[in-house]
């Protein structure tokens, strides 16, 4: 069974491009445009990852990392977000919030997945 | 060009971010203030800048990095925005547009000058991080490490990290129990362990502290340099690289952040409530559309347009067949393929709101560059049109709103000394009437200059000098090829595109366009467009043995004609239709028919505008759905027909362009009037 992993970013680029890369490493990728949508998704199926956005409309990352990590459902859940070079202070916040680590923007698409094995440990 | 491609994405979605942070430069250009829109010009450019260096752009990531610290830097109220830099900011925009969409176009020169530009507005401080390179060589590591004690809760495996070190060398690998608690106390999702590792390796310090990459900034780490005896007491005979740097200097605790960030402001954290319920209702709104790429839709509608010539051919075959079940069926796809057809071309409309956004950029340059003050307003934004019509509006309409300014609305000196308001006021507005739909674009500038128009359309050998011409028709000079008043081209209006050119370009859509003026009030453009260019409903009407379309919407009544106008051989005559006298054309003699007449003609009264004719037919067939064909370019100077479309058996049949009939109706008229 490959592990699903739930991408969450408002860019349908980026997120296309996180599903292609992801898929032809061998894992199921589910997506949502916002935090809101990623709390609805992460309901509907057993996911082994979280990858998320921070800056997003209707809910943020950060907010939305704090929703799922009030869940024991969640609990342990590896939480993987998307930052940027000039994001120091966010990358603390989120980590605060309950993140587990983070990919730096631009990144290249081996990058995403040797983050995603290092997490799920693989 | 494959749409799941992520860069096509981006492109399409880099080129909405733009147009969005255009409109919010715009908005901020009267309300420089507002922290919600400068809060949305930086997220525009953040989105642009990361996604932009994702997906190979780094050129267009590295210019925009450079606004978005300015935007950065307002929104953290250390700088001010000042018109001058939205100003610098709309034509860096402009500049990132062209970075992504055509790189090979970009100029280096004005990026300088562009940066430069932002730079005077502001001074940023950027220190570029330098990562510290290690020699490489094998050494003993002691790594000591301790978990806080969410670390399993927030995700991180303390086995994987243990893992991972033991996979970069040979490793002994102690666990530390002695904070255990006893087994009623303990929460089984803390970490409570820590881990003492010895690990020989050859890669550098950094890569050992990477495996720690993610927790480091909570956690108690300690990475040394075993002392050379120490590993000799251990056993481990292996000749080391002598040790260059001092051991001290490489001990040091991890519990900062590697990257020290600067204490900032929080504005990401909480967006005001007003911010969020915007971006609640964008999203919304975006949330119940997908993204399409066009020529699908075009494709779409091409295979409506010959199911719905099939199904006239069904409905023609049914007709003639005396079985009721064939014919139900019939009746019933029609029905569908009707349905179909009209949620289709649902599908292909779209505002022209996102048209009309457009020129806020240009009333707010050409403005600026003119030394004048104009206001545009919009209206009817939400109205909706074929997608096609709107593509092609967009420079028809921007050379008239550049007419508007540069010929229209005077200097504020000018305005007030004729006791108008300094700032010009230009409205664009559209709504439906009918089938068609009217823009207008009226300015309250000083409006038409009769004498001008006329003295060069004289001077142009356009009109004669002796000929009484009504505003209507010498307005109607503008539209000639060739014709311009103004003596020095400004680089504004005269770019080679004239008004012949927007009047052809409309014509080409099936619209009209007028033209009416005020002396000091002002002038008024209105633009009628028919609503699709796909399919219209038609009148199939049939003259000696070939059968025609009249688009339905052009039609005012049928009539028979009366037996005593039979037996005219002129080409137009006037019919008493309620005690109003219209002319009417004999298709029969345009098209030269060679079949004997029916019996009874029958009289089509068609308008365009405020003109009327009427059409002589030998026989109204019916209603046709008419999917429009264009003519092929050796045809497309025939005025007569707009298109021809493909009948029910296969025939093809002829659009008949109501505009140019009616028009050639009235000259037909003042022709006979002349020689009467």
């Amino acid at each position: 069974m490959p592990k699903t992993i739930l991408a969450v970013d408002d860019s349908a680029s980026m997120r296309q491009m996180i599903k292609l890369t992801l898929r032809n490493a061998g894992y199921d990728v589910i997506e949502a445009a916002d935090g809101q949508e990623g709390l609805s998704q992460a309901r509907r199926a057993k996911i082994h990852m979280i990858l998320t956005d921070l800056n997003m409309p209707v809910m943020d990352g950060m907010v939305f990392i704090r929703e799922l990590r009030k869940s024991p459902a969640y609990t342990g859940i590896p939480i993987v977000f998307v930052t940027t070079e000039s994001d120091a202070e966010k990358k603390s916040q989120a980590k605060a919030a309950g993140a587990t680590a983070w990919i730096t923007k631009p990144f290249q698409p081996e990058q995403l997945v040797a983050v995603a094995k290092k997490v799920l440990g693989e | 060009m494959s749409p799941t491609n992520p860069i096509e994405i981006f492109k399409q979605e880099a080129q909405e971010l733009l147009a969005q942070l255009e409109a919010t430069l715009l908005d901020l250009d009267c309300t420089p203030d507002d922290p919600d829109l400068i809060d949305a010009a930086f997220r525009a450019l953040h989105t642009i800048k990361g996604s932009g260096a994702m997906f190979g752009f780094e050129a267009a990531a590295a210019f925009t990095h450079h606004v978005e610290t300015v935007f950065d830097q307002i929104r953290q109220g250390k700088a001010r925005l000042t018109r001058d830099l939205i100003a610098v900011a709309l034509r860096a925009r402009d500049h990132m547009r062209l970075l992504i969409e055509r790189p090979e176009k970009a100029d280096p020169a004005a990026e300088e000058a562009l940066l430069a530009a932002l730079h005077d507005s502001l001074s940023p401080g950027e220190a570029v991080p330098v990562v510290p390179c290690e020699a490489a060589g094998e050494r003993v590591w002691r790594v000591s490490m301790r978990l806080p004690r969410d670390a399993m809760i927030n995700g991180t495996n303390p086995l994987l990290l243990v893992d991972e070190l033991r996979s970069l060398g040979e490793s002994i690998v102690t666990p530390v129990t002695d904070t255990i608690p006893r087994l009623q106390e303990i929460d089984p999702s803390a970490c409570y362990m820590a881990w003492e590792i010895t690990l020989k390796t050859s890669k550098p310090r950094s890569e050992i502290e990477d495996v720690f990459i993610f927790v480091r900034d909570e956690m108690e780490l300690e990475i040394a340099l075993a002392e050379t005896s120490c590993e000799d007491a251990q056993g481990k005979p292996d000749a080391q690289e002598p040790t260059p740097s001092g051991p001290a200097e490489e001990t040091l605790s991890e519990r900062e952040p590697p990257e020290a960030p600067a204490p900032q402001g929080e504005a990401d954290a909480h967006a005001t409530p007003a911010e969020q319920q915007r971006v609640r209702r964008e999203t919304t709104k975006n949330h119940a559309s997908i993204r399409v790429p066009a020529d699908r839709l075009d494709e779409l509608m091409d295979r409506v347009g010959e199911l719905v010539i099939t199904q006239s051919r069904l409905k023609q075959i049914a007709a003639s067949s005396s079985d009721q079940q064939v014919r139900a069926v019939a009746e019933e796809i029609e029905r569908l393929a009707l349905e179909l057809r009209d949620t289709t071309m649902g599908i292909r409309m779209v505002p022209i709101g996102s048209l009309f956004g457009r020129f806020r950029r240009v009333v707010h340059d050409l403005s600026r560059d003119l030394g004048k003050e104009v206001e545009l307003i919009m209206e009817g934004e939400e109205t909706e049109l074929d997608k096609t019509v709107v593509e092609q509006l967009n420079d028809p309409l921007v050379h008239l709103i550049r007419n508007s300014i540069d010929h229209g609305i005077e200097k504020p000196a000018d305005r007030i000394a004729s006791g108008k308001a300094p700032a010009g006021q230009i409205t664009l507005s559209a709504r439906h009437a009918g089938t068609e739909v009217h823009i207008t674009i009226i300015d309250d500038g000083r409006g038409l200059n009769r004498d001008r128009i006329r003295a060069r359309a004289i001077e142009r050998g356009l009109i004669s000098a002796d000929g009484a011409l009504s505003d209507a028709e010498l307005f109607q000079v503008v539209f000639l090829p060739g014709f311009s008043t103004v003596s020095e081209v400004t680089n504004l209006s005269g770019r080679g595109v004239g008004m012949d050119v927007v009047k052809r370009t409309i014509e080409a859509l099936r619209g009209r366009i007028e033209l009416s003026s005020m002396p000091n009030r002002g002038a008024k453009v209105t633009l009628r467009l028919p609503l699709t260019l796909a399919i219209i409903d038609g009148l199939l009407v049939r003259v000696g043995d070939a059968r025609y379309v009249l688009p339905l919407a052009a039609i005012e009544e049928c009539v028979e004609l009366p037996a005593d106008d039979k037996g005219g051989s002129r080409g137009c005559s006037f019919l008493n239709i309620r005690g109003e006298l219209v002319p009417f054309l004999r298709l029969r003699e345009l098209f030269a028919a060679k079949t004997p007449p029916d019996r009874y003609q029958k009289v089509v009264v068609v308008a365009a505008g405020d003109l009327k004719a009427g059409l002589v037919v030998d026989q109204v067939i019916g209603n046709h759905q008419t999917v429009i064909k264009s003519l092929s370019k050796l045809h497309a100077g025939i005025e007569m027909f707009s298109g021809a479309t493909i009948l029910g058996d296969g025939a093809v049949a002829l659009i008949l362009d109501i505009p140019h009939l009616v028009q050639f109706g009235q000259i037909a008229e003042e022709q006979l009037r002349a020689a009467a």
